[in-house]
């Protein structure tokens, strides 16, 4: 019983990778992560609830333990490892730093990828607005007042750059 | 997916349907007055526009449904496929008799969601069907959903209630999700209710036909004590959320 799939090519953060040697059921997830050597995206519970594996694929934040990798062969992926560029943060990604909103850090790939999408398509999210977004990413030690000091000072530093 | 992650299944062929427009396709039928909705279209899809417009108790089991991430995947095809009681949809359809279409190779055939759902995450499709779509009725009157769950966001229900008032034909249908092995359509209650009060209008209900309401409801519920609550607590719960939504659906 031979259940290696074939070699299929996937294309994340606009770079056609080769996945080679892969089990059919290997979620989109693991092969990020040892396959592709893009370990950014970090896996949890395996099953959805705690958002720290969230990608976008195709415009939609999903969570990347819960799509099977194989079947997202003509997918545009994007993961964290997209969003800075060399060493300059994005917006987020520094209101974090400077507003402390990582401490064990394992779920910040996830929320800013959340929150990079709410703002790409929101750039004025209320307060409910993004709570809702970040509802599928769990994080169990800033307490998330941090987190939201984080978004309203991304808010705001973008707001300002756009003026 | 989740069983694979876990190792409680191995696949070794796997057919993706993920990119079928067809199971994503939404057919508003406003002639035939209703709608049919491909099994692979995301519940984000239903949270609003013309699918919440039409079936806003969808709409509002839609929005409950695990997180942003969760609701732009998940879809009516997979919450029918697992038939976990719990499934947020799986009450709206038995509320709205929803009919369940299945399609094999050689044959498709319409099954009626009652005799779809059999027991816990059992159903009735056969070896090679697929679940294709659900078709509801688009119905004039009132429609609710309303779950209970340990927090807001990503959480199971631990009890779910669907109540639909059609007021061309006087009746009520409720629905419960959670408190037994598959949907409980709670059919005393509704024959009950509609003889109590006329469902065509809009009336007061009184306290103590409300409180007589939710007691009936709770005598039909099914509940059993798991990790998640208990059967005591759960058969308030149903009771609680059939009165809110009955007294909500005079109210508009």
């Amino acid at each position: 019983m031979n259940s290696n799939s074939e070699i299929y090519s996937l294309t994340v953060n606009g770079k056609t990778h080769e996945v080679r040697d892969s089990w059919v059921g290997e979620s989109l997830l693991y092969v990020l992560r040892e396959r592709l050597d893009l370990p950014g995206t970090k896996g949890a519970c395996e099953q959805g609830e705690c958002g720290s594996c969230t990608v976008i694929m195709d415009g939609q934040a999903v969570c990347s333990c819960l799509v099977m990798a194989a079947t997202a062969i003509d997918s545009e992926i994007r993961t964290v490892e997209s969003l800075s560029v060399g060493d300059s943060l994005t917006e987020v990604q520094d209101a974090f730093v400077t507003e402390g909103g990582v401490q064990c850090g394992f779920c910040t790939p996830g929320l800013v990828v959340a929150i990079e999408h709410l703002l790409s398509q929101n750039p004025d999210p209320s307060e409910i607005e993004i709570k809702e977004a970040i509802s599928g990413n769990i994080c169990r030690c800033t307490g998330y007042g941090r987190i939201f000091e984080a978004v309203d000072k991304a808010v705001s530093v973008r707001k300002a750059k756009s003026s | 997916m989740v069983e694979i992650n876990f190792n409680h299944r191995k696949p070794t062929d796997v057919i993706a349907l993920r990119r079928v427009d067809e199971l994503k396709s939404v057919n508003i039928d406003i002639k035939n007055s209703q709608i049919t909705i491909g099994a692979g279209l995301p519940y984000q899809q239903m949270e609003h526009g013309e699918i919440a417009l039409h079936l806003p108790a969808l709409a509002q089991a839609a929005r409950t449904v695990g997180s942003p991430q969760i609701r732009s995947a998940g879809s009516i095809g997979g919450n029918l496929g697992t038939c976990s009681p719990a499934g947020d949809a799986l009450p709206v359809l038995s509320a709205l008799n929803a009919t369940v279409n299945l399609q094999s190779a050689d044959s498709s055939r319409a099954i009626s969601i009652h005799d779809f759902m059999v027991g816990v995450k059992r159903n009735a499709r056969m070896p090679g069907e697929i679940i294709v779509s659900t078709t509801l009725p688009i119905v004039s009157g009132w429609q609710g959903y309303s779950k209970v769950g340990v927090r807001n966001a990503m959480v199971i229900s631990v009890a779910s209630c669907c109540l639909v008032v059609d007021r061309i034909n006087g009746t009520i249908a409720v629905a419960l999700g959670a408190v037994g092995p598959t949907i409980i359509r709670c059919r005393e209650t509704e024959s009950w209710l509609a003889a109590q009060v006329d469902l065509k209008a809009k009336t007061t209900v009184s306290p103590n036909l409300l409180q007589e309401f939710g007691d009936r409801i709770a005598t039909e519920s099914k509940p059993i004590d798991d990790h998640r609550s208990t059967a005591a607590y759960r058969r308030h719960a149903v009771a609680v959320l059939a009165r809110r939504m009955l007294t909500r659906a005079n109210a508009q």
